[in-house]
């Protein structure tokens, strides 16, 4: 079992790949309980309209057929949903489970059938009849804004359910008269997280003992779980909250669903198991949306490009409701506070209006807020060097935070601790060529062809302690996480934890962490996550924070247990705790003239009568320690994308050549896991900003609610890739780790969109909505030709 | 009662005889018939590539083959490739590369690659991007799943050098 090697830092092969690999892996829609029904649902046509009648006899009375479920048939079953918020200017909206009088975006829940299968469910959901009278359905923000227009909802004073604004220092004086002033309309299109892995809920209650144990594909069981023991009226330690194997979720599954909630409520009420699982059209029609924000905004320098002020008015699509528990404002809002990035701009003034459209909710995704404020920062610099006639890297380096002014203060109020900001500007240029990069464009340029150079530098808040909410004034705790570490009789070490996996290979990661502080070989851990029976309290996954948070806890619980087995252990060698060393799986001591290893600690601490003391052992307990790792504050990640590209000036395709990232993410776990985050991240990113677009018609249909309409990057549209890693000072977390899960998709849309505007440079255009499509570059050459 | 059909199968090797529905899918048939959940479902229409199975050696989408087309045909799921301790040599160079994160896209992959390593030379990395484009992963970017193939390429060259088809086209 002795380990000398360090496993923390090493490119280990990943735990979970033996199962995953070999069809072993154990995602919920395998999961199988005998007698189990499915669910179908029923879902709106209609993007705004009134139900005025829904009939379900026919439906009721088809084979295989156990209940029909309409609003009504579940009133009191389930107590009310409401995502709440410390903002001032937030207004709650609480979740329907099943539409009542009103639905408020097409594909909303109506009625819920339970079969003996799913073909047989979808058979009666089809034969449900339901009455509509339609409303003005609010697709555009602009025109739901306005006062005229209809309330989607009856109990918010009107359609901006959140606003806010941040300022710091004189604007309207920086902004008068500026040498030199950029600004622009820009538009980030709506996406979907698009997990591969559709949303599944399999609910088990059981009556005699009244347990309701729901499996999940869910990012944060911790929270599933309490939330459901206010809304069911279940006590917590009747309430057991399981998310196994879980097929990706970038966001998309950090929100409380109403499927969710339903199958719990129904599988109480049939005292049967209960399971839905999402089919690809429900997934992008009722799974959370993300990026979707209109943003003006305007930036000042001086003659010598010193960035003098910034200016943003933010306008969020967020759709029909309020998620549970990171609210309508989650992503808007971000968007605003992380506008200034990693600059240094002391007079800034945010402002951020969410409206609510009769549209999929708004929730989270990959790098919230934080990939389209780069996007509209980092275009702001290229379109201000262009102005100035100044490198769009010297421009950069130049108004940057510098390594002596942190900690910075942003203008919003977020702390930037160190982190290598120019370093990694520096190391990205170094790393891909830059100037002999430059020099190539020149020549292609020459011979006619559009090729861009794009970069983006951000920086984003990980692993955020108590002293902070991951959503703006969401009013419970998401800073602190659990590890508890127990060293079973046999010598077995077992490893549970509050944070979970939805594929990242935490599972490996934790280990690696576990065994260099316990000094074992890391298949001698076991790790139990995703789990709520596993510890007291939890969250989960989100917000770049699994990796920071679960290895700081596991390094308090690893030194909690190590001092109870060091007790133990001078015990058995007739020394002082003290003087006892632990190295490599085994105790000694000076003079002691033997070792103890640990499962020999564990064989006779346990199971040997009589060879500890009894009042030692009432004292010490079960040679376990449990441990809540809180960040305070969380730590900065950084870094720099570069994206060489091409467009096609016949098809006006955008082919990205060559694509660099460098970063700081402190210490590195596991640099293989680290790539492979980042290589996600990237395609995502790429995706965002050249194929993703979540459409919806006037009428509030989606029109690409199929893979076939929402264009996912596949292997051709994503280019190999290099990373450099930055080895600067390490961050005060414990272990020196920095979240880097999501600077992938917050580097990536810029970098691309900035190296398309490179590209069309010549032909005078430039890039203010994303996703940049053929059509949309199409258009700017159109533009521009019919001007010159 | 529906109306059903006799089949019969081979999978993994296993000969099963089993009534079904005309309208029942071979994914859910596998999944939830033989309880093969290895085999994923992603769409449902055709674009991912999560559920490819190898009928009779070629890949196939199983979402979008009926089980009664099955009949009398031999299938092979990812079950069928090897185990945790026995893994083919693409499942290793899949781990030994991380080719693969969540691994919800990863059994529709490794169908797809087995088909493409006996069917094509795969002579440089743009061919083997374009094969892979009808297989969709959201986790991994595709770069280290590229490299999981070439390895496999290299070793099946190494193994083999003069017993392989030559691609057609
Ligand atoms: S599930 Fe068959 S192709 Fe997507
Ligand atoms: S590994 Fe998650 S979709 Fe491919």
């Amino acid at each position: 079992m002795a380990s000398g090697l360090k496993h923390v830092g090493a490119r280990i092969e990943r735990r979970e790949d033996g199962r995953l690999l070999t069809g072993g892996g154990r995602f919920v829609d395998d999961l199988r309980i005998a007698g189990t029904l499915e669910v179908a649902f029923r879902r709106s046509d209609h993007a705004h309209a009134r139900i005025l009648d829904i009939d379900v006899s026919a439906a009721r009375s088809c084979s295989g057929v156990v209940a029909v479920y309409t609003a009504d048939d579940i009133e009191g079953d389930v107590r009310p949903i409401i995502a709440q918020s410390r903002m001032r200017n937030y207004h709650p909206t609480a979740l329907q489970i099943l539409a009542k009088e009103k639905v408020r975006f097409a594909g909303e829940a109506i009625a819920a059938v339970v079969a003996e299968s799913r073909y047989l469910a979808e058979d009666a959901a089809a034969r449900i009849e339901i009455e509509y009278e339609p409303l003005e359905s609010l697709v555009d923000p602009l025109r739901s804004m306005a006062g005229d227009a209809p309330r989607l909802h009856e109990n918010t004073p009107s359609n901006v359910v959140v606003e806010r604004t941040f300022a710091r220092g004189e604007v309207e004086q920086a902004f008068h008269n500026p040498p030199v002033a950029v600004r622009e309309r820009f538009r980030f299109r709506r996406k979907a997280p698009a997990a591969l892995e559709n949303r599944t809920y399999l609910a088990d209650y059981r009556g005699a003992e009244g347990f309701l144990t729901l499996y999940t594909s869910t990012q944060v069981p911790g929270i599933i779980r309490d939330a459901l023991v206010d809304c069911l009226d279940i006590p917590g330690n009747r309430l057991r909250v399981v998310a196994p194997d879980v097929g990706g979720g970038f966001g998309g599954k950090t929100s409380l669903y109403i499927e969710e909630v339903l199958v719990s409520v129904l599988s109480r009420k049939l005292e049967r198991p209960v399971k839905w699982t999402s089919d690809r059209l429900e997934d992008l029609t009722a799974t959370s949306h993300g990026f979707d924000e209109i943003v003006d905004a305007q930036l000042a320098l001086d003659d010598e490009g010193n960035f003098l002020g910034l200016r943003a008015d933010v306008i969020g699509d967020v759709g029909a409701y309020s998620l549970f528990p990171f609210t309508a404002g989650i992503e808007p809002v971000q968007v605003a506070s992380f506008l200034p990035g990693p600059y240094k701009i002391d007079t800034y003034q945010g402002r951020v209006r969410c409206v609510a459209t009769s549209k999929t909710a708004l929730g989270p995704y990959r790098g919230v807020g934080r990939p389209v404020s780069t996007f509209v920062m980092e275009r702001l610099v290229d379109m201000a060097a262009k102005r100035l006639g100044l490198d769009p890297k010297a421009l950069r380096l130049q108004n940057l935070v510098q390594p002596e002014d942190f900690p910075y203060k942003v203008a919003s109020g977020i702390v930037w601790d160190r982190s290598g900001f120019t370093e990694g500007l520096a190391s990205a240029c170094d790393a891909i060529g830059y100037d002999a990069l430059r020099s190539q464009q020149e020549q292609a340029r020459r011979e006619g062809r559009l090729i861009g150079i794009g970069m983006a530098t951000y920086a984003e808040l990980t692993g955020i302690g108590s002293r902070l909410s991951a959503s703006p004034g969401m009013p419970f705790n998401t800073g602190t996480e659990t590890a508890h570490i127990c060293l079973d009789s046999t010598g077995g070490i077992t490893a549970k934890f509050g944070v979970t996996s939805f594929g990242q290979g935490l599972e490996t990661v934790l280990s690696q962490v576990v065994a260099d502080e316990l000094g074992v070989a890391i298949d001698d851990v076991t790790i139990v996550q995703g789990d709520t029976a596993a510890v007291a309290h939890s969250t989960g996954s989100y917000a770049s924070r699994g990796a920071v948070m679960g290895t700081g806890a596991a390094m308090l619980a690893c030194a909690a247990l190590k001092e109870r087995l060091l007790r133990v252990a001078g015990l058995m060698l007739n020394a002082p705790a003290e003087d006892v060393t632990f190295a490599q799986a085994a105790f000694s001591a000076p003079h002691s003239g033997r070792e103890i290893s640990l499962g020999e600690l564990a064989r006779t601490y346990y199971s040997r009568q009589g060879a500890i003391a009894t009042d030692v052992k009432n004292e010490l307990g079960e040679l376990s320690a449990s441990r809540m790792y809180d960040p305070e504050w969380g730590t900065t990640s950084s870094g720099t994308h570069i994206a060489l590209v091409e467009v096609d000036p016949e098809t006006c395709r955008v082919k990205v050549l060559k694509y660099l990232l460098a970063g700081d993410c402190g210490q590195l776990i596991n640099p293989r896991i680290v790539e492979g985050q980042n290589h996600g991240g990237v395609a995502q990113g790429i995706g965002a900003a050249l194929l993703e677009e979540v459409v919806f018609d006037e009428q509030g249909q989606n029109l690409t609610a199929s893979f076939m309409d929402y264009v996912l990057p596949s292997a051709v549209e994503v280019p190999r890739m290099e990373q450099v890693h930055l080895d600067l000072k390490k961050p005060n977390t414990l272990g020196g780790v920095r979240g880097m899960g999501e600077g992938g998709t917050i580097g990536a849309p810029a970098a691309i969109a900035n190296a398309v505007a490179d590209a069309l440079a010549p032909h005078g255009c430039e890039v203010t909505e994303l996703p940049i499509t053929p059509e949309r570059i199409f258009r700017l050459l159109e533009g521009a030709r019919h001007q010159n | 009662m529906p109306f059903k059909k006799r089949i019969r199968v081979t999978v993994n090797g296993v000969r099963h005889e089993r009534s079904v529905e005309p309208r029942l899918l071979l994914s859910d048939f596998l999944r939830h018939g033989l309880n093969l959940t290895g085999t994923h479902v992603g769409c449902e229409h055709g674009i991912c590539g999560a559920c490819t199975v190898l009928v009779d050696g070629r890949s196939v989408r199983a979402c979008l083959t009926l089980a009664v087309q099955a009949d009398n045909a031999g299938i092979r799921t990812i079950e069928g490739h090897g185990n945790a301790q026995s893994m083919s040599a693409l499942q290793k160079t899949f781990k030994r590369c991380h080719g693969l994160q969540c691994g919800f896209c990863t059994p529709g992959f490794l169908a797809t690659i087995e088909d493409m390593l006996n069917k094509y030379p795969l002579e440089s990395e743009g061919r083997i991007r374009e094969l892979l484009s009808g297989n969709l992963c959201r986790c991994t970017g595709y770069q280290n799943i590229v490299d999981a193939v070439l390895m496999a390429r290299d070793e099946r060259a190494q193994a083999e050098p003069v017993n392989r088809q030559v691609e057609k086209e």
